[in-house]
């Protein structure tokens, strides 16, 4: 084990890993994996087992998604029809019944930029301000923000429903956006971001310099954050993209309905009297559905991981 | 950035900043739609939990009335004991393949490491609505895959959507949203470990089995108490699953499955709100003590080690 070959298969791992530039010969006490250690087809075959299992579902998806209907029932689930109908079932998903998809994916949209969006807004000045601020009421606000944290969140579901419904919110987009701006999760993990990220002495002389807070805030600390802003934001796109039980209790007007409620509301319509079966559509629309999901997690893979190490190694 | 060793952030962060009601212009925003999202719905709940709303007669003040009921509620017990089952059964397995995952990414043995991980980690991005119903459809005898099987080897394979498999196969449903993220929090806990450590261990000696045993596992003790207390709040809110497969399988799936159906049934198919918000009371509490239990235990025998 000579110096050399400990650094180059350090380089060789890091750079398939994470991020690349000058972390690869970075010799912190961060591990970038072990050195010197020789690769074993036994183990890749072994894990290879889990990744079938994870992968296969999606490769069901997608392999069904380009069969008709009746191609669905007369070939086998792994392999393709005869007749290749993956584009005319994009084409029919986005103009069966009035084109609703299209307005199911803007309904969701909507959610997920202004809720999530919001919500990664609100979680970003709090987390700032609780690691960076010492103020009145800050450990009730520790104590509180963590309790909440226990609390089953469709526990809280009825309950709002009732309130939402007293004020006239529900059966519109309301209902859905305020509850989505509340991120628990997103706080903790900007919180302990920021205690990190933004050093207290660069505030100190901002502030000797006379800067106010929001002005220090906004030109030295939020560069600084950018990265945990966006580990928190993908979270909070993940979170509001794919929620299902908020909507179906806050929405009775199909016009509202997010992508995941609009198509559980297909599949249950095969099983109602006179139905149409569309189970082509429910599995091609569930297929568009997941796509800007895995590209954004494919895209933004080196701030996820960062970001849930920084949250989940804490206790 | 981060090192295992810091202490939580908030209550230490910033000894030399002076006290000042400035950082509640940061943190008032998010606590006054907290406030709404979170402290009203609770004390609501608590308010509506203590009355009781007939058609005849209108609504009266009960005291302790719904808990009692609730206590004595035989579909509520059967819903707890299905999650109950549920979280002793399906979270052990999909911590312990999340944990085996972790090590094998982590150890630098795998061909295409970073492949892995992500692969991995990709259902946690795939909507619990779509997850269901992609595996639903894969279940069936109709289109699925257990019918070509059925078809292919002209056999009967049991049916995964019957009432006496239902729960295995939500449970591998669960498995499969969330192995990766499980797997990914873990995988995290283990890069920080201190490289010098494994490099002692080695020139002492040591197999790697010894190692992943001395080293790697009590290094994983908070991340595996993290995602252990996510899993137990995760299993007693279980609705998703079971609620979208229930059109698939409407035999096996009764009004109170599990505790959040039943008072999703209570409130919007029977209108008993004031009974609904007890039992989500009741089963929040329940949670809450189980998790608070679950920590105590697993920082004692931290402190222990």
């Amino acid at each position: 084990m000579t110096a050399t070959t400990e650094h180059r298969s350090r380089a060789g791992r890091s750079a398939g890993g994470s991020s690349g530039g000058p972390l690869v010969i970075r010799r912190g006490h961060r591990r970038l994996g072990h050195p010197r250690r020789r690769r074993s087809t036994l183990l890749t075959l072994l894990t290879a087992i889990m990744l079938i299992y994870t992968l296969l579902p999606l490769a069901w998806l997608a392999i069904n998604a380009t069969k008709t209907q009746t191609g669905l029932f007369r070939s086998f689930g792994l392999w393709f029809d005869r007749d290749f109908a993956l584009f005319g079932n994009i084409a029919d998903t986005f103009t069966y019944d009035g084109g609703i998809f299209t307005r199911w994916l803007l309904n969701t949209l909507l959610y997920v930029i202004v809720g999530a969006g919001g919500a990664t807004l609100l979680a970003t000045l709090a987390g700032y301000g609780l690691a960076k601020f010492d103020f009145p009421g800050k450990k009730a606000v520790f104590a509180i923000v963590i309790g909440a944290v226990a609390v089953p969140g469709t526990a809280l579901a009825v309950p709002t429903f009732l309130m939402f419904s007293n004020l006239g919110l529900t059966n519109s987009p309301w209902a859905i956006i305020i509850p989505s701006l509340v991120s628990p999760f997103g706080l903790y993990l900007m919180w302990t971001y920021a205690a990190d990220a933004v050093p207290t002495e660069i505030l100190e002389s901002a502030r000797v310099d006379g800067a106010r807070e929001f002005q220090t805030f906004f030109r030295i600390s939020l560069p600084l954050l950018s990265p945990g802003i966006v580990t928190v934001l993908l979270f909070n796109f993940v979170v509001t993209w794919n929620n299902y039980f908020l909507p179906l209790i806050m929405l009775k007007d199909p016009d509202w309905y997010p992508l995941t409620l609009g198509l559980k509301s297909w599949n249950a319509q095969a099983a109602t009297a006179g139905g149409e079966a569309i189970f082509n559509l429910v599995i091609t629309g569930s297929l568009l559905t997941i796509v800007p999901l895995v590209v954004a997690f494919l895209l933004l893979q080196r701030y996820w991981q960062s970001g849930l190490a920084a949250g989940s190694v804490k206790e | 950035m981060t090192t295992a060793q810091a202490s939580p952030p908030g209550l230490r962060a910033a000894p030399r900043t002076r006290r000042s009601w400035t950082g509640w212009r940061f943190v008032g925003p998010f606590m006054a739609v907290f406030a709404v999202v979170f402290l009203a719905p609770i004390a609501y709940s608590i308010y509506l939990s203590l009355f009781r709303t007939k058609l005849i007669g209108g609504t009266t003040f009960v005291g302790a009335d719904n808990y009692l009921k609730v206590l004595s509620d035989a579909q509520f017990w059967s819903a707890f004991g299905r999650v109950a089952l549920f979280l002793v059964v399906q979270v052990p397995i999909m911590l312990f393949l999340a944990l085996l995952l972790a090590l094998a990414i982590d150890s630098g043995r795998l061909y295409g490491t970073s492949f892995f991980r992500i692969s991995v980690f990709l259902p946690y991005a795939v909507p619990a609505v779509v997850a269901t119903l992609m595996w639903g459809f894969m279940y069936g005898t109709r289109f699925g895959l257990i019918g070509n099987l059925d078809d292919l080897f002209g056999i009967t394979l049991p049916d995964p959507l019957s009432p006496s498999l239902i729960l295995t196969s939500i449970g591998n449903i669960v498995t499969w949203e969330f192995v990766g993220y499980n797997m990914l929090i873990l995988y995290s806990a283990l890069r920080v470990v201190n490289l010098s450590l494994y490099e002692a261990a080695e020139i002492d000696g040591a197999s790697q089995l010894r190692i992943i045993w001395a080293i790697k596992l009590p290094a994983l003790r908070g991340a595996l108490l993290i995602a252990t207390i996510f899993s137990i709040i995760g299993s007693f809110q279980l609705f998703n699953e079971p609620s979208i497969l229930k059109s698939l399988a409407p035999n096996a799936i009764t009004t109170y499955f599990t505790p959040n159906i039943y008072a999703y049934s209570l409130s919007f198919a029977g209108q008993q709100f004031d009974y609904s918000a007890t039992v989500a009371i009741v089963m929040g509490v329940i949670t809450m003590i189980i998790a608070y239990v679950v920590q105590l235990r697993g920082m004692r025998k931290g402190a222990g080690a």
